[in-house]
């Protein structure tokens, strides 16, 4: 052992000392002598008199800027719309801005015709459209128009291909050149050139189209989508295949392809090579040039080795176990490949010359995506290999944040592609590409809120905000009452007790009018009453009276201490973008119901927190509204208890994480007398008291009266029926409670901030 | 082949063996030799090449008018017009850049000729002060190369940033007659006033092929995305003026027009505005009646009010910049550089840069159409993002528009980034101003995922010989539900850890790992044995912490994976009397760290601790001996700008009864040594990481009045 180590290292010394001799020369240029180089280069002369050299502009001439031109203004602007029209059609110059503006930004979809078919995917994405909150049924009002024909697939060698849409289109009498229309398209071109025809004229209208070249892209008016399948999800979508953040990355392989080698024709010169970089230990790249009809005519010596080699790996097994994807063109730029391997968490090496990538205007894809140079492909395998793993962690969770955000299902794809339209159309009131690239992504956060990212619970870390020192009271009254009732009179003292108290705004929710103000109670903190409409949902209305970013949510018959409001508002700050609050839920997945069953009783989890008494930012009460489509809402004002239970649903799917319970004084024997309600039927929310310290399972039974058990049921029925809303279950479930650090510790009472949370 | 960035040991520490004194002399032997060769072939290097190329020095000292003439026959060839059609993967030869470690293209320049037509007339200005302090700078960075066989760039040293100054076809020419021109590929000119008279095209007009075009004032139509650069049009007023930046607050205008030569239809558009809105709008223009020797450009009027140019831009809040006849405008430039936010109205225009920075942040794009209601708009913008705005402005004078330099390296960072996307700059780099960059945290685990249970942790326990004690850590950990492995760390060099034998039973597998020297620091190394995300570092005699206690306080790492979760908590304080940090160890109602003598976090931070720990911060706990789970609060802290958890009552790990062992005094120069570290930490960080928070997290039924055999966690231990 001892000789060969010591041969080992002579032979090293020998090599060593002759790469210096001999390859000196090409040594010398690298570092090792780079001190000494950065003298001898020849750099650009420092002229004697470099000092007299006159400016490349006089100075009035830069501020004059030539004469004023000739042409005003207006008549230039009027000069391109008649020069700058189809291939070089730009907002200003094909879309009619005007038609946006009275109505906002409304999509009117051109009714079904009989006998027209569409294809499925054109179907989601039409229904997509329609239960947006963006549709329109009036083309009056409308600022974007879709129409009703497929023209996804325009290979006209397929069968989806519809014939005579010229015709059809000239004959649409709001077609008008296509101005405002925004057409949808996967396929185009067909064999063997697959160019970006799409056999019909488009005149004027948007084109959101899957592998999107650059050459025909007309950037800043079009829109490149991704290629998905047509088994795409129409909402909620699956999730990512990331579990575990590892650095360094362990997976099996570096990078991996599994795919057709094409032998001819356009797409060939990449698929052709990427045999070539198959190691069969860390890298793995298969083809197979078994397709199509007639493949043994074309078929070379590579073929019936490679087959063999092919079929040996299982594409998913691939994806799941490797670092990165390489994502080649096929016939076309894009392939269904991108998606794949973005869902699968492997880092997309993409080797498609010249494609736009999907919402490239928007995406940052250089945080997700390795964009290779099909003409370097065989510098790929070094490339990915130097990528430090810190990168490749943070790619990683990039590709998982993209997916979900933007890509999961056509309800993403379809709405990213009308937000990035909508952005253009107000430019000071759009995203910015930080905004499109940052949790929780762009679909998420509405510029109609705010432009400015610390108005928003999620970037406080990252740009160096911290969320606002004060919060506002916002308690909910339905009480029928003469007067103002004994606990909401106690619940005003408390809350104005608190330091942190800005203001409390009541919304008063009853056709009765408000109690006059000399019989509110005088409080240290402004009080404004609002009078509220009955409808439940309007309790998440973004009321301009609330001016914090902090909103702690109330219930009239809430009873709470300024001391336990003190402590949640410090934990609050600590997680500006979850709710945080006292009485909690959970739900769980029924299997023998095969659905999502709720429940109130005391749990070891909770997933959702009662609106009755919690905080969260206020920015989440103009995502309720203007966010979640109308049918929502619809359902949400139906329902008699659901609307607090939608918005833990909102949140949750906004952070992916679950809410904040803290710690609360045991109150069950001051639970408050049902109150007689404005509302018919079971109203209000559950009030804390009545959780029961039961077994969960004899659930419903123990719950007092009908109205409580249909209450429960409503509850649960709501719980399921937004589930299928979102596509998904999103809330999450959390086994911990935060208490204050001495919590019910056997220390001294005097030692304790909260003494009084643990009576 | 070798990657420059790529190192990342996955090895544990090395045994370094005792050499044999034998071996000793013939290593020895070897390694003179080693450093003789080197010594040698350094002088060898060294003495031709540096008499080869001294004899190029000597032209060093030179005039621009000295430079050799070079006559263009008016026959000789015209480059095509550009291609409108070009990309990178297209009309660019890659190969040319080749793979290079570094990830940086080379860039040569051509020497400086002077181009004269058949009859001896000039073809352009030799060289303007800008294009050379451009050239110079270009010339001076790493991205220079002397060697044109090496270049993947090569930028011509004719001046076309103005086109005004020079003869179309013949600059053409001269372009066409490059050593290397090829048809333009790999050629990069820099132009910032394109176009002329009437119709002022928003592109150069000088015939260039495929050559790529760093321009100012580019439009929607010309410019080729992801080909072209778009480049600001340089004002020289830039290093003329000096204007310190003003901090945040209100101005006294809030929209200023200083533009000279407006188009008359822009001017009534914009004295309407002034009309409607009152003083805080002020349009000003150029002077009429200044007396002799003041500069007109250096001075705007409004009526009879004189103001000086371009100070009186710092007296507004936003600050229009319109088309003149051509897109680009240097007062752009002057604008940012006031702190002005400038607000766009130039239809089509290419915003500077645009394809790395984001102008949203910096700047307010108004269609020209709706000129007419710029005020209403500009009035929506709350005020906090007014003063980022302004802030950004100024960074992006400073960082893009400042100079000439300024203007080169970003053009050629841009093209960088395109050959070598996957070493590219940041959107963050790119954009956020040194204040955010200082302030903000980028999150390295940033995607919000609540990792499976059934994952596990690793528990890692640093032992010296304290092996009673050990055993029976072992024997207690390995009863927590989700303990997935059990590493022993070594640290002891003298002595052999416990045969397997000896060693408990325990259900899951046990490495032992042996160090090679007694580090602190060798129980933050991510090991590979480390095959779960969540790490428990504990202590050998942390024996006090409940089954229930450890697998709750993992349920809670799972929900914070991001942070330190860990059971004793304690304090940093800020000290008026001595005006440092002190660490605090009393119970109190706040903590702000975490000790990590039982602690859950996350492998990526061993990760970080042991390559990424800022300053000598790693060596000094290793040196000192103390104080590791401190910087292991700092670091997590400051990466992640959260706060720890502290879960469960736990306030220290000594059991009660035996305190006071040790005395007092020994209780107090600890206390005093971990002050010291934390001002040692915070002064290496620069800033003080650590959040102090007033909870602690217990399990959802914790003292709830309900039957303990229902809760998860019902034995969750003491104090």
């Amino acid at each position: 052992m001892q000789t060969r180590k010591k041969y080992i290292f002579l032979t090293f010394l020998a090599s060593w000392l002759l790469l210096f001799f001999f390859g000196g020369d090409q040594l010398r240029r690298f570092a090792f002598f780079s001190g000494r180089k950065a003298e001898a280069q020849r750099n650009w002369p420092r002229w004697t008199d470099r000092a007299l050299l006159k400016s490349f502009a006089d100075p009035e001439e830069l501020q004059r800027d030539g004469d004023p031109s000739l042409l005003s203004p207006r008549e230039r602007r009027a000069a391109w719309l008649s020069v700058y029209r189809s291939s070089r059609c730009r907002m200003e110059t094909c879309f009619d801005f005007s038609r946006c503006e009275r109505h906002g930004f409304k999509v009117f979809t051109y009714p079904q015709e009989r006998g027209q078919p569409v294809s499925e995917t054109y179907g989601k994405i039409l229904s997509s459209i329609e239960h947006s909150r963006y549709h329109t049924l009036n083309p009056e009002e409308a600022c974007l128009f879709i129409l009703s024909i497929d023209t996804l697939d325009r290979d006209h060698l397929s069968g989806q291909y519809i014939r005579d849409v010229d015709e059809k289109i000239r004959s649409f009498p709001l077609w008008n050149g296509g101005r405002n229309h925004l057409i949808f398209n996967l396929y185009s071109g067909t064999w063997p050139s697959y160019t970006g025809e799409l056999g019909f004229d488009i005149g004027q209208a948007i084109l959101a189209k899957a592998s999107f070249d650059t050459k025909n892209f007309r950037p800043g008016f079009d829109v490149s989508i991704p290629l998905f399948s047509k088994d795409h999800p129409q909402r909620g979508g699956d999730r990512g295949w990331l579990y575990q953040d590892s650095v360094p990355p362990k997976k099996k392989y570096l990078l991996v392809f599994k795919g057709k080698r094409y032998l001819t024709g356009i797409g060939s010169g990449t698929r052709n090579a990427l045999h070539h970089i198959h190691n069969g230990k860390d890298i793995i790249s298969l083809t197979t040039c078994k397709h199509g009809k007639d493949w043994e005519k074309h078929k070379d010596v590579r073929c019936d080795r490679d087959n063999i080699d092919y079929e040996r790996f299982d594409y998913q097994e691939l994806l799941h176990n490797s670092t990165f994807c390489i994502v080649p063109r096929g016939r076309r730029l894009g392939s269904f490949r991108f998606l794949e391997a973005l869902q699968a968490a492997c880092i997309p090496v993409l080797l498609s010359d010249g494609w736009e990538l999907p919402f490239a205007e928007a995406i940052d894809w250089g945080k997700a995506a390795v964009v290779g140079s099909e003409r370097l492909l065989l510098q790929i395998p070094s490339t990915v290999r130097c990528i430090h793993p810190e990168r490749v962690l943070a790619f990683q969770q990039q590709t998982q944040f993209l997916w979900d955000a933007y890509f999961s299902s056509v309800d993403k794809i379809v709405h990213t592609t009308l937000e990035i339209i909508k952005d253009r159309l107000s430019p000071h009131r759009s995203r910015s590409r930080f905004l499109w690239n940052t949790l929780p992504g762009g679909l998420l956060v509405l510029p109609d809120f705010s432009t400015h990212l610390g108005d928003f619970p999620f970037y406080y870390l990252q740009h160096g905000y911290s969320p606002s020192k004060k919060f506002t009271a916002f308690i909910r009254a339905v009480s029928q009452a003469e007067s103002l009732s004994q606990p909401i009179l106690r619940l005003i003292q408390a809350v104005s007790g608190s330091q942190y108290c800005a203001q409390i705004v009541v919304l008063w929710s009853c056709e009765k009018p408000p109690p006059p103000s000399r019989k509110w109670p005088q409080s240290a903190v402004p009080l404004t009453i609002i009078q509220g409409r009955r409808k439940l949902s309007n309790r998440f209305f973004p009321f301009e009276a609330i001016q914090t970013d902090a909103v702690l949510s109330l219930d009239e018959d809430t009873s709470l201490s300024t001391s336990e409001v003190d402590f949640a508002f410090l934990v609050w700050r600590s997680f500006p973008e979850r709710i945080v609050g006292f009485p909690t839920q959970s739900h769980f997945w029924d299997p023998e119901q095969g659905r999502w069953g709720y429940t109130s009783k005391w749990t070891n989890e909770l997933s959702i927190i009662l609106t009755t008494a919690a905080f969260y930012h206020r920015y989440y009460h103009s995502l309720f509204t203007e966010y979640l489509p109308a049918g929502l809402q619809e359902l949400v004002d139906g329902l008699a208890a659901c609307e607090d239970i939608l918005m833990n649903v909102l949140v949750a799917a906004v952070t992916k994480l679950p809410p904040i319970k803290v710690t609360q004084r045991k109150q069950h024997k001051e639970a408050v007398a049902q109150q007689a309600e404005c509302r018919d039927g079971a109203a209000g929310t559950l009030p804390p008291g009545q959780q029961s310290p039961s077994a969960p399972h004899s659930a419903s039974a123990k719950l007092k009266g009908t109205a409580g058990s249909r209450r429960f049921s409503q509850r649960q029925d709501c719980l399921n029926q937004l589930a299928d809303w979102f596509g998904y279950m999103p809330l999450v479930s959390s086994q911990l409670r935060l208490d204050p650090v001495l919590f019910k510790d056997q220390v001294s009472v005097l030692r304790k901030k909260y003494p009084s949370l643990e009576k | 082949i070798m990657c420059a960035s790529a190192k990342y040991n996955t090895r544990g520490p090395a045994l370094i063996p005792r050499m044999k004194t034998k071996h000793r002399i013939y290593y020895i032997t070897l390694f003179s030799i080693v450093l003789l060769g080197l010594i040698a072939t350094g002088m060898f290097q060294f003495w031709p090449h540096s008499i080869e190329s001294s004899s190029d020095w000597t032209v060093e000292k030179r005039s621009v008018h000295d430079v050799p003439v070079v006559k263009l026959p008016a026959d000789s060839p015209i480059p095509e017009r550009g291609d409108l059609s070009c990309r990178m993967h297209t009309c660019f030869d890659v190969y040319r850049c080749g793979f290079n470690p570094k990830n940086k293209i080379k860039v040569y320049i051509y020497s400086l000729k002077k181009y004269v037509d058949e009859y001896g007339t000039l073809v352009s200005n030799t060289i303007s002060r800008e294009y050379n302090e451009l050239l110079t700078a270009i010339s001076d960075s790493e991205f220079y190369t002397d060697d044109v066989n090496r270049a993947c760039l090569f930028v011509p040293s004719i001046d076309v940033l103005n086109q005004n100054t020079l003869r179309i076809k013949e600059t053409a020419q001269a372009l066409a007659q490059l050593s290397r021109w090829d048809r333009g590929t790999n050629h990069l000119l820099f132009n910032m006033l394109p176009g002329g008279p009437p119709d002022y095209n928003t592109a150069l007009d000088v015939p260039r092929d495929r050559a790529l075009l760093a321009g100012g004032g580019f439009s929607t139509w010309t410019y080729r995305q992801g080909y072209d650069v778009s480049i600001p049009v340089y004002s020289p007023l830039s290093g003329e003026v000096d204007l310190p930046e003003r901090g945040p607050g209100p101005r006294r205008y809030f929209i200023l027009s200083s533009q000279m030569a407006l188009h008359p239809e822009y001017r009534l558009e914009l004295e309407a505005l002034q009309a409607e809105n009152g003083e805080s709008v002020l349009i000003l223009d150029k002077c009429t009646n200044l007396s002799d020797g003041v500069p007109a450009v250096r001075k705007r009027c409004y009526k009879n009010q004189v103001f000086d140019y371009p100070q009186v831009l710092q007296e507004s809040t936003f600050c229009v910049v319109l088309r003149g006849a051509r897109l680009g405008q240097a007062v752009l430039s002057d604008v940012l550089q006031a702190g002005c936010v400038p607000v766009i109205i130039a239809d089509s225009y290419i915003l500077p840069f645009s394809e790395v920075l984001d102008w949203k942040r910096a700047s307010v794009v108004i269609p020209e159409e709706k000129m007419p209601e710029m005020y209403s708009i500009l009035q929506s913008i709350p005020q906090r993002q007014i003063e980022e705005m302004q802030r950004q402005a100024r960074w992006f004078w400073e960082a893009y528009f400042r100079s000439m330099k300024a203007i080169a390296l970003a053009t050629l960072q841009i093209i960088n980034d395109r050959i070598y996307p996957y070493a590219a700059i940041s959107y963050e780099e790119w954009n956020d101003p040194p204040a955010v960059k200082w302030s903000s945290v980028s999150n390295p685990l940033f995607l919000p995922l609540i990792p499976p249970q059934s994952q596990g942790f690793t528990a890692v326990v640093l032992t010296y010989d304290r092996v009673e004690s050990l055993f029976r850590v072992i024997t207690e950990v390995s009863k927590v539900p989700s303990l997935s492995k059990l590493l022993v760390v070594w640290n002891n060099q003298n002595k052999n850890p416990p045969e397997d034998s000896l060693w408990p039973k325990i259900r899951v597998p046990l490495k032992v790992v042996r160090t090679a020297e007694n580090k602190l620091s060798n129980r933050f190394f991510p090991y590979d044995e480390i095959e779960t995300e969540a790490v428990l570092a504990i202590d050998d005699d942390i024996i006090m912490l409940t089954s229930d206690e450890l697998q709750f306080g993992y349920e809670v790492w799972r929900e914070f994976p991001d942070r330190l979760v860990g059971y004793p908590g304690r304090l940093h304080l800020w000290d008026h009397e001595m005006n440092k940090w002190k660490y605090e160890s009393e119970w109190t109602n706040e903590v702000s760290m975490v000790l990590t003598g039982a602690a859950f976090y996350h492998k990526y931070f061993n990760y970080l601790y042991t390559y990424k720990m800022p300053g000598d911060i790693k060596n000094w706990v290793d040196a000192h001996m103390n104080c590791e789970d401190i910087a292991m609060n700092f670091l997590v802290a400051n990466v992640t700008g959260k706060s720890v958890i502290k879960v469960t009552p736990r306030k220290k790990f000594k059991c009660p009864e035996c305190t006071a062992i040790d005395g007092l005094s020994l209780d107090q120069t600890h206390m005093v040594e971990r002050s010291e570290c934390i001002n040692k930490f915070a002064s290496v960080f620069g800033t003080m990481p650590l959040k102090v928070v007033e909870h602690r997290a217990d399990p959802v039924l914790y003292k709830d009045d309900f039957p303990e055999k229902l809760k998860s966690f019902p034995n969750i231990g003491s104090l």
